[in-house]
Order: structure tokens, then C-alpha cells, then sequence
């Protein structure tokens, strides 16, 4: 826990206290809203850093699909203006304020920092796909920018990328430009009851690898919508009468695998929103969670592997959701279960004594972490941006 | 004029040592030194420019690969990756003292998993041989830069490539896995893997872009995607250039978002019909192509609104492709603009900047402006829906007064592009050619961060080291002037 809190309303504040931090050798702990303070590991920080004051829409072009904002703008906000123009985030960020216990919303710039993404990733891509520019402060307090304001740019070091997902590790983040896309006027589900979690994947698999456009693929092993599970859904979005075609073309082709249903527009909206923010996974407030990133065929396999009875697949059987006990065992169990799936794991939510004993990330190759070490000496060489949030010593 | 680093004389001085431990390395053919045979690798796309390498090493494996950069490094030998050599940014230009690291020859197909929707290729396997490999089972590999036929895998990464599609799926960046690099020390990293987000640092993302300068690539996982059930193109033309940025604002206000949107102006409307015999309209000042995708009754949905868009702007012609055949017609010309403007001019530069979409009027109205200016002819042919430019600056190559006039002449659209908002480039990367403007997108202290994280990568600045910076305060110049890292 931080002992002060500093809230600076400016990008130049975020600086001036981030180069006071660096003279002092104080380091501090940076949040976004504060949303998700309880992801990864603790930060032992004696200074706080949040970027709630920093917030507001700055530039959205709609014709040119673009919309940046300060850090620290909800992500509500930035929702209902999209929305105002018929467009969405593309990557469907989810929200875990549920899952975190948290009492108010996300902000940009903390889903930026953790790079997290909702069911359309699998076919639209993640957060760091859309991020087209970035304004930050690294660990010396300098303003730094990447990017731009356009829609294609390779001009330099690509340092969104670097940024987005590196946890407030690497820089602050002050303001996010992002892509964004028309939002489909109609949504449409196709349920397959399934055996199991494999014949569940390789009914996705059916559906991601038909001409039909699938934007989500997820697995609920306990079923939804009155259906029981376990149960394979695919979501269409596309115009009304391509949804209309799509589903029934879709079902004709899936039919093989078991009981189809068709779900509805209101309804699906619903479904696709609940899987984004992982309730399907009935975490309970003691358990731990974890998100494992797999080739989607070795999913049901993670799941088997860790004995878990609770498990929410999604990105086509590729991304697994586990609750469990939050033990130290229990983390050894996904670990070794990710590690042999040839995926990477995040210990996602977990008591603080947990996270802060525990390896919370895949580890890297020695060569690649001693890089990353470099790299962070670059960004911030006095170690005063949430030092251990990622892993520990960095 | 492209100034390159000065050659290091303790390195010139040991060139037959360096070639004969290469050999030992990668026998046979797989080292050139011969000065004759040097000769196809002293340039690639951007090919006003030319230098012959110390040697040419083409090694079959990640193990060789490995093993030449551990020699390299050790005796402080300069390298620069190079893939197809299709780079229009000059990004595979060698150095007279560097060992030219060819990936061609690592050209196989791993592994193609449909369940997994994923191919695990070589770097030299080319950006259309990964789609020729899989479409028969109906799939595709969806970045598709105009060079797709000979650029490589490798160097799509290295330059983090795009083409007219990625509109709807994206550059390279988004279509990649995973990767097997080798740093400049030899040491083999697999980056990714076969899943999506990997935890930790977006290693991916960086070094996708990264113009050779951070690692070797070996190996790639690309995500490869099911193709539609069908698709078609149209193609509007219109009165006035501002006319057809309206309609192009206006269709992607409706909602929706064409798979490719790519507009042409007057002088490439011409060069490509005499080329291509398209059909093209020549009384028009600026044309759209619009492909869409999906069932056939889809098609003509998405068509139908998209010429009613297109009619609220007083369209000269609109012509809907009935048939795949019409539709490969209207794409015809688009695809051989290049060398449509190669058959009026055999020189040209190609340009590359983005800029915001409703810049677009102002910004061709200038490059009208500074054409007149400069006494070159210029036409315009680019992606529309992202404001990807690609200006082509015709010049006579014979006459050095030209060359030099079209330099600066785009030198000048790539500052304009980043004065209203854009960038210097959008996917064919800042290589050699952009590299002395990255001072008008960046200051100094960002241009500094940035050589920062290519020397945690590359400490002694060996790998494709005159790229992407200028050469002031680039260390393969001034070794003193190492960025450090505290």
C-alpha cells in the first residue's frame, strides 16, 4: 500500500512527480482508476501515482476511426462516445470491477498497461493491435511519444507496443489513441451442446475456420442461457441479414456435433458481455484466478490437467480461465500445466500474500529476461515504476 | 544523398579471414565474395543506391544463422539481415564493411495447423507461398504488401508490412504468434509461441517493425484466416479529388468498412488503363476501388448500398462487378500501378507517409502544387480508408540533378504528412531512404530512448546499424556516443 497518493490533473504534473520520485530514488506505485489493484503482484511503493484526475476525451474523428483520450478517462466515458457515432473498441476490453471487487470503472489507460482484451480478440485483435499512438512519461519524468494519430505507422521503435501490456513498468501512460470500427448493427449465437471440453474446441475450431466470420468462440463447461453444458457458442456480428444467413448456415454445418440452438440478438449481447468479464467462471471471493494462454487445442487439456472443477474458455479454447484454491500448490499446478500446454500463464487474482510469493508471469528465456532487464535499465533507471508489479527485482 | 557509415579498417583488412571462417560455417554456395557475384546484393528496392558488401553469407539453418552472428560478433563485424531485398526503404542496403546475412535459402514450410488456424514457416518462405500453401483448403495468410510474389516472411517482420487489405485484417503486427530470433551475440530466442498475448513484454510487437536492428529472424508463427465465401470490387469514379475524399469519409461513417478501399488519381488512372486496359475512366480526376466480401447475396447487399453512397457524390462512373472475372478486371490496373508508372517513367520514387483521412484534399492538393514546383510528375495511387499515401515521384535516373530534385520533392510530402498529423512512414519502413527526417517526427530525447533499446538488444551496434537513425549521434558512426543505458 501507497502512504500518499499523488493525483496530478496534467500530463506535466504526472511528469514533475515522476522526476521527483527518480531524484528522490521514491518509487512509485501507478494506477490508472485503481480497478484492478489487486492483478499481478503487490507494489511496495511508499508514493501512490493515480491518473484519475488526468481524464477526458482529446481528439475522436469518427470518419477516421480514430479516438484518444487521457489515461485516466473511464472507460465508460469513452464507450458512450463511441457509441454516440455507431462505433466500439474493437478488442472488447472487459470489465472487471466484478472479479476485482472494485468499486468504480476502468480507465483507458490501465487497459492499455495490461493489455487486456475481451471475446473479439480472436478475430479483431488485442488492445496493443489498436493502439495507434501514445503520450508518456518515462522514469526520468520525460514526455516521450510513439506512434501517432493515424491508422498505419512504422515510423520507429513501435514503443505502443512495448507499453501496452508492460503494467506502468516501462513509462506512464498519459494519453492513448486508438483505433476503432463501426460497431455491427446485429449479433447472433450459435449454441452447440457438447461431450466434452475437446469435442467443445473442435466445434469452435469448425466455426473460426468457416468463411463466416465468427468474432467470438468460447466454451462454458457448466452451459448458459438455460442450456445446459457443457456448451460451445459462436458469435456473429455483421449487418442484420448477414447475421440472419450466417446463423443458419453456420448451424447446418455445426448440427454434426450435437443439439444447436440460435440465440437471439438482446440475448446474445448479454452472453458475449458476461463471458468478456469472466463471470461464467463463478469465481468465488477466496479463490484464486488464473488466465492461461494456449494453442486452442491444448485448452481442455489445461483444464484437465489442473483438476479444477471451474474453468471459462474463450479465443477459441486458446484462452482458459481457472478458478481454484488459492495456494501455492495450486499455482504449481497451473504453472506446470501451461508450461506443458507450450503456453504462457498470469496468476490473475490472488490473496496478496499469494501474488507477492509467487512467480505471477510465464518466466523467459534467460537471454530475453536479461534483455528485458536492459530494457527496463533504458526506461527507467531508477527502478521507480512499479517495481516487482510484474515480476520480482524489476 | 544517403550518407553510410565510414568502413572499419581493422575489419576491411581481415576480409579473407571472415570469409574463410563463414565457409567453415555455411560450405559451398552458401558464401559470395567474388565481386561479380556481390553485385545482386549491393542493393534492393530502393535501388538509387548501391554498395557492395564485405561478403554474402546464405545460411540454411537457425543453427547457422547462430553461428555466423556469434562469429560476427566476436570480431566485430557489421551485419544486415536481408530477406527478398523487395525493401523500397533501402532497409537491406548493405555497408562495405558488413556481412550481408541472406535468409532466401531458409525457405521451408514447417508446419500448417488448420485446428489451430496457425503455419510455422522459414523466414525466406515468401508472403504469397504461405497463401498458395494453404489456399486450397480455403485459407489465407492476410497481409498481402504489393510485393507479395518475391517479398519474404522475414523481411514482412523486419518492416512489419502491410498491403491494400488491412483495412479489415491488419499488418503483419496483427497476424503474427510467435518467432525465432537470433541476436546479434547468437543467441536463438523463441518469442510467443502458438498463442495469443503472451504474458510478460510485448516482445513480438517490438521486434515486429524493428527493421532488422534488434534480432535476426529465423522462424515465424503467423495466424492464417479462412477466406470469405466470396469477394467483389467496384469502382467509382469521380470529378474532383476532394469529391472522392468525401465519398470515402462517407463511406466509412456508414458503418461499413470494406476490405480494401484504395483511390487513385488522374495520372495513375491513365498510366495503369494504358498499361492495363482496365476500363478505367480517363476523364476522371480521382477513382476508388471497393472490395467486399461475403456470400454472393451479401456482396450484393454491401454493393448496393456502397453505390448508393457513392451516387450521392455525383459519380462519373460506377461500375459494379457482376463477375469474380469483372472484379479481377477493376483490380488489374490498381495491382500493376507500379509498373504502369514504371512504363512512363523508369525511374520513380516511391513514397510513404500516412496522414489523417480528412487531410486528404489539402495534402494531394499540395503534392499537385509542389509537382508544378519541382518540374516532376508525380501520381498518386494509396489506401484510402487508412490514409496510406504512396506518391510516385517520376524522375530520370541519367540525370543526377533529377534524382535529386525528387528527393527532396519527397522529402517534402513526408514533412507535410507529419505537419498535418501523420507520419513518415506507413509500411514501407524509414530504412536508409527516411532515416534523415526522423527528426521531424521525433525530438531528439525520443529519437535517443529509441537507440537506447536497440543497443539493450545490441550493445555494440553491429546489427543493420545506419538504418532507421540518423547517422548523428548514431553510434555505428561514433562509437563515444553509445546511448547508455542509466
Amino acid at each position: 500500500m501507497s502512504a500518499s497518493f499523488l493525483a496530478p490533473d496534467t500530463e506535466a504534473g504526472v511528469a514533475a512527480a515522476v522526476a521527483a520520485a527518480a531524484a528522490e530514488g521514491v518509487p512509485l506505485g501507478i494506477e490508472g482508476r485503481g480497478s484492478k489493484r489487486g492483478l499481478l503482484r503487490p507494489v511496495q511503493a511508499a508514493r501512490g501515482l493515480t491518473l484519475r484526475n488526468l481524464s477526458g476525451i482529446t481528439l475522436y474523428k469518427p470518419q477516421e476511426l480514430i479516438i484518444a483520450a487521457w489515461a485516466g478517462t473511464p472507460l465508460p466515458e469513452i464507450e458512450a462516445a463511441l457509441a454516440e457515432h455507431g462505433q466500439h473498441l474493437i478488442a472488447e476490453p472487459p470489465d472487471l470491477a466484478a472479479l476485482f471487487g472494485s468499486a468504480g470503472p476502468a480507465s483507458l489507460g490501465g487497459i492499455v498497461a495490461t493489455n487486456l482484451s475481451g471475446p473479439r480478440r480472436i478475430t479483431g485483435g488485442a488492445t496493443r493491435d489498436h493502439v495507434m499512438g501514445i503520450r508518456a512519461v518515462n522514469g526520468r519524468g520525460e514526455v516521450f511519444r510513439s506512434g501517432g494519430r493515424v491508422l498505419k505507422n512504422v515510423t520507429g521503435l513501435d514503443l505502443c507496443k512495448l507499453l501496452t501490456g508492460a503494467h506502468g513498468t516501462l513509462g506512464v501512460l498519459t494519453e492513448i489513441t486508438l483505433k476503432v470500427l463501426p460497431a455491427p448493427s446485429a449479433t447472433g449465437t450459435i449454441a452447440v451442446r457438447v461431450a466434452d471440453l475437446a469435442d467443445g474446441v473442435r466445434v469452435l475450431s469448425a466455426g473460426l475456420g468457416s468463411p463466416f466470420g465468427v468474432t467470438g468462440a468460447a466454451l462454458l463447461p457448466q452451459g448458459g442461457v438455460g442450456l445446459g453444458g457443457p456448451l460451445a457458442i459462436l458469435r456473429l456480428e455483421e449487418l442484420p441479414e448477414s447475421v440472419a444467413y450466417r446463423s443458419v448456415r453456420l448451424r447446418d454445418e455445426l448440427a454434426r456435433f450435437g443439439e444447436v440452438a440460435l440465440i437471439g440478438d438482446a440475448e446474445s449481447r448479454a452472453l458475449w458481455r458476461a463471458v468478456r468479464d469472466a463471470e461464467p467462471l463463478g469465481a468465488t471471493a477466496e479463490q484464486a484466478v488464473w488466465r492461461v494462454s494456449v494453442q486452442p487445442s491444448a485448452g481442455p487439456g489445461v483444464v484437465a490437467a489442473t483438476g479444477f472443477g471451474q474453468a471459462l474458455l474463450d479465443w477459441g479454447g486458446g484462452l482458459v480461465w481457472l478458478a481454484g484454491p488459492a495456494t501455492a500448490a495450486a499455482h504449481a499446478n497451473v504453472i506446470a500445466a501451461a508450461t506443458a500446454a507450450g503456453g504462457s500463464f498470469t496468476l490473475f487474482r490472488a490473496p496478496e500474500p499469494l501474488r507477492a510469493a509467487v512467480e505471477v508471469l510465464s518466466p523467459e528465456p534467460p537471454a530475453l529476461a536479461e534483455i528485458g532487464r536492459r530494457v527496463k535499465a533504458v526506461m527507467d533507471p531508477r527502478g521507480v515504476l512499479n517495481p516487482g508489479r510484474m515480476r520480482a527485482g524489476l | 544523398m544517403i550518407r553510410l557509415p565510414e568502413p572499419k579498417a581493422e575489419v576491411m583488412a581481415r576480409r579473407a579471414e571472415i570469409v574463410a571462417a563463414l565457409r567453415a560455417i555455411v560450405p559451398g554456395e552458401g558464401v559470395i565474395s567474388e565481386t561479380l557475384r556481390l553485385k545482386p546484393y549491393e542493393t534492393d528496392g530502393l535501388s538509387a543506391y548501391r554498395q557492395p558488401p564485405l561478403a554474402v553469407v546464405l545460411p540454411t539453418s537457425t543453427e547457422q544463422v547462430a553461428a555466423v552472428l556469434r562469429l560476427c560478433h566476436a570480431m566485430g563485424v557489421r551485419v544486415v539481415p536481408r530477406g527478398a531485398g523487395t525493401s523500397l526503404s533501402g532497409g537491406a542496403l548493405p555497408l562495405a564493411d558488413a556481412v550481408v546475412l541472406g535468409l532466401m535459402r531458409m525457405n521451408r514450410i514447417l508446419e500448417v495447423d488448420y485446428d489451430n488456424r496457425l503455419a510455422v514457416v522459414e523466414a525466406g518462405v515468401t508472403n504469397l507461398g504461405i497463401t498458395n500453401h494453404v489456399s486450397a483448403d480455403g485459407f489465407f495468410y492476410a497481409p498481402d504488401p504489393s510485393s507479395q510474389l518475391a517479398c519474404m516472411i522475414g523481411g514482412n517482420v523486419g518492416m512489419n508490412s502491410g498491403g491494400a487489405h488491412c483495412l479489415k485484417y491488419g499488418v503483419t503486427a496483427n497476424n503474427l504468434l510467435g518467432l525465432k530470433v537470433v541476436t546479434m551475440a547468437g543467441e536463438v530466442i523463441d518469442i510467443g509461441g502458438r498463442h495469443l498475448d503472451a504474458a510478460g513484454y510485448d516482445w513480438l510487437g517490438l521486434l515486429t517493425g524493428s527493421e532488422g536492428m534488434l534480432a535476426v529472424v529465423t522462424e515465424v508463427t503467423v495466424r492464417i484466416l479462412r477466406s470469405a465465401e466470396g469477394q467483389r470490387a467496384m469502382l467509382a469514379a469521380f470529378k474532383g479529388i476532394e469529391i472522392a475524399g468525401q465519398a470515402v469519409d462517407a463511406i466509412i461513417g456508414s458503418g461499413i468498412i470494406p476490405v480494401a478501399l484504395e483511390f487513385m488519381d488522374r495520372p495513375c488512372i491513365h498510366a495503369c488503363e494504358a498499361f492495363a486496359h482496365a476500363g478505367y475512366p480517363l476523364d476522371a480526376e480521382a477513382m476508388l476501388i471497393i472490395e467486399v466480401e461475403g456470400s454472393e447475396a451479401e456482396q450484393d447487399l454491401l454493393l448496393g448500398k456502397l453505390k448508393e453512397i457513392c451516387n450521392r457524390f455525383d459519380p462519373i462512373s460506377l461500375k459494379v462487378a457482376q463477375t469474380a472475372e469483372e472484379s479481377l478486371a477493376i483490380w488489374k490496373g490498381r495491382k500493376g500501378a507500379f509498373g504502369a508508372v514504371g512504363r512512363i517513367s523508369p525511374d520513380y520514387l516511391c513514397m510513404d507517409g500516412t496522414i489523417p483521412t480528412g487531410e486528404l484534399p489539402f495534402v494531394l492538393k499540395r503534392i499537385g502544387e509542389m509537382s508544378a514546383e519541382y518540374g516532376l510528375q508525380v501520381a498518386n495511387v494509396f489506401h484510402a480508408g487508412d490514409g496510406n499515401l504512396h506518391p510516385l515521384i517520376m524522375f530520370d535516373a541519367n540525370n543526377p540533378e533529377s534524382f535529386h530534385k525528387a528527393e527532396r520533392f519527397g522529402a517534402e510530402i513526408l514533412k507535410l504528412c507529419v505537419e498535418v498529423g501523420g507520419c513518415l512512414t506507413g509500411e514501407h519502413g524509414v530504412g536508409v531512404e527516411k532515416r534523415d527526417l526522423m527528426g521531424v517526427q521525433f525530438t531528439a530525447a525520443e529519437l535517443d530512448q529509441q537507440r537506447a533499446i536497440k543497443a539493450a538488444f545490441d550493445p555494440g551496434w553491429l546489427l543493420n546499424p545506419a538504418k532507421v537513425f540518423p547517422l548523428e549521434g548514431n553510434p555505428a558512426v561514433a562509437p563515444a556516443a553509445l546511448p547508455r543505458a542509466a
